[in-house]
């Protein structure tokens, strides 16, 4: 017997509309072609769909559809042996902004030392905190944010995005520690330090 | 004595695959004396946290 619910939001065109925006905008997020995130959007929603009658509830419905969209993302990546990309001028934009952080000792610029974020955990439950997590995500170099959603979204292994990136283990480790950097501060200048701010004279 | 380039980058490697011996006491010795650093490790959890949270949940359960 098949429980009315489990129809309910298949027949609901908002709802799945919606949800294949958001597929759509994860995936090419990580893929980065509209192409190849539209097939794994398919895929995943055409393989969802033949079950979707099992799932009662829209949100165990979209977690699994997000399972199975994470699944088809990490294999398109795998297949993709991209070639070694050309390093020299981010290098140089590499060690321009390094500079900027740290002194000629390693130590930390004091304005750029890191400070101490109150209440990280309600930042997460905090809606208008995604449009700043987002935003500063859109503003990471291309090459460290496909290394760190590889990383962080997909959760692939370090050999994994090694291979599909076409770099090495220690410039994959460069990469992620430079998206880390660059995403700590976006998110302490926009968010955590702001808040402090919230209400001062600019 | 690592410097706090350094200590920051095996703290994020330390995400990414297991620090040896030598590396976790060194990046151990700089945190007990470098509170920036500290902030640093602390804010990678959060960061990991962050990142899986929004990878997986859709905008209405983000609360958008």
């Amino acid at each position: 017997m098949q429980a009315a619910p489990a129809q309910a939001f298949l027949s609901d065109d908002a709802f799945l509309l919606e949800l294949r925006r958001q597929m759509t905008r994860f995936a090419t997020l990580q893929l980065g072609d509209a192409q190849g995130a539209e097939d794994a959007v398919q895929e995943a929603l055409i393989g969802a769909l033949k079950n979707a009658a099992s799932f009662g509830a829209r949100a165990a419905f979209k977690t699994w559809v997000f399972a199975i969209l994470r699944n088809k993302i990490a294999d398109a990546l795998r297949s993709r042996q991209r070639a070694p990309l050309a390093l020299a001028v981010e290098d140089e934009d590499d060690q321009r902004e390094l500079a900027a952080l740290f002194d000629e000792r390693g130590h930390w610029r004091a304005s750029e030392a890191p400070t101490t974020w109150a209440d990280p955990e309600g930042a997460l439950r905090a809606t208008e905190f995604w449009a700043v997590f987002e935003a500063c995500l859109n503003h990471l170099p291309a090459k460290q944010a496909r290394a760190f959603m590889m990383r962080e979204f997909v959760e692939l292994d370090a050999d994994e995005i090694c291979a599909s990136m076409g770099v090495s283990t220690s410039n994959l480790h460069v990469l992620l520690h430079r998206a880390r950097l660059r995403l700590r501060e976006c998110l302490e200048n926009r968010w955590f330090s702001a808040e402090e701010r919230r209400g001062a004279p600019c | 004595m690592l410097s706090c380039r350094q200590a920051t980058q095996l703290l994020s490697e330390s995400q990414d695959r297991r620090l040896d011996f030598g590396e976790r006491v060194s990046v151990r010795m700089h945190l007990a004396i470098c509170a920036a650093c500290r902030n640093f490790g602390k804010q990678l959890q959060t960061l990991r946290r962050g990142a899986r949270v929004f990878a997986k949940s859709s905008r209405q359960e983000r609360g958008d």
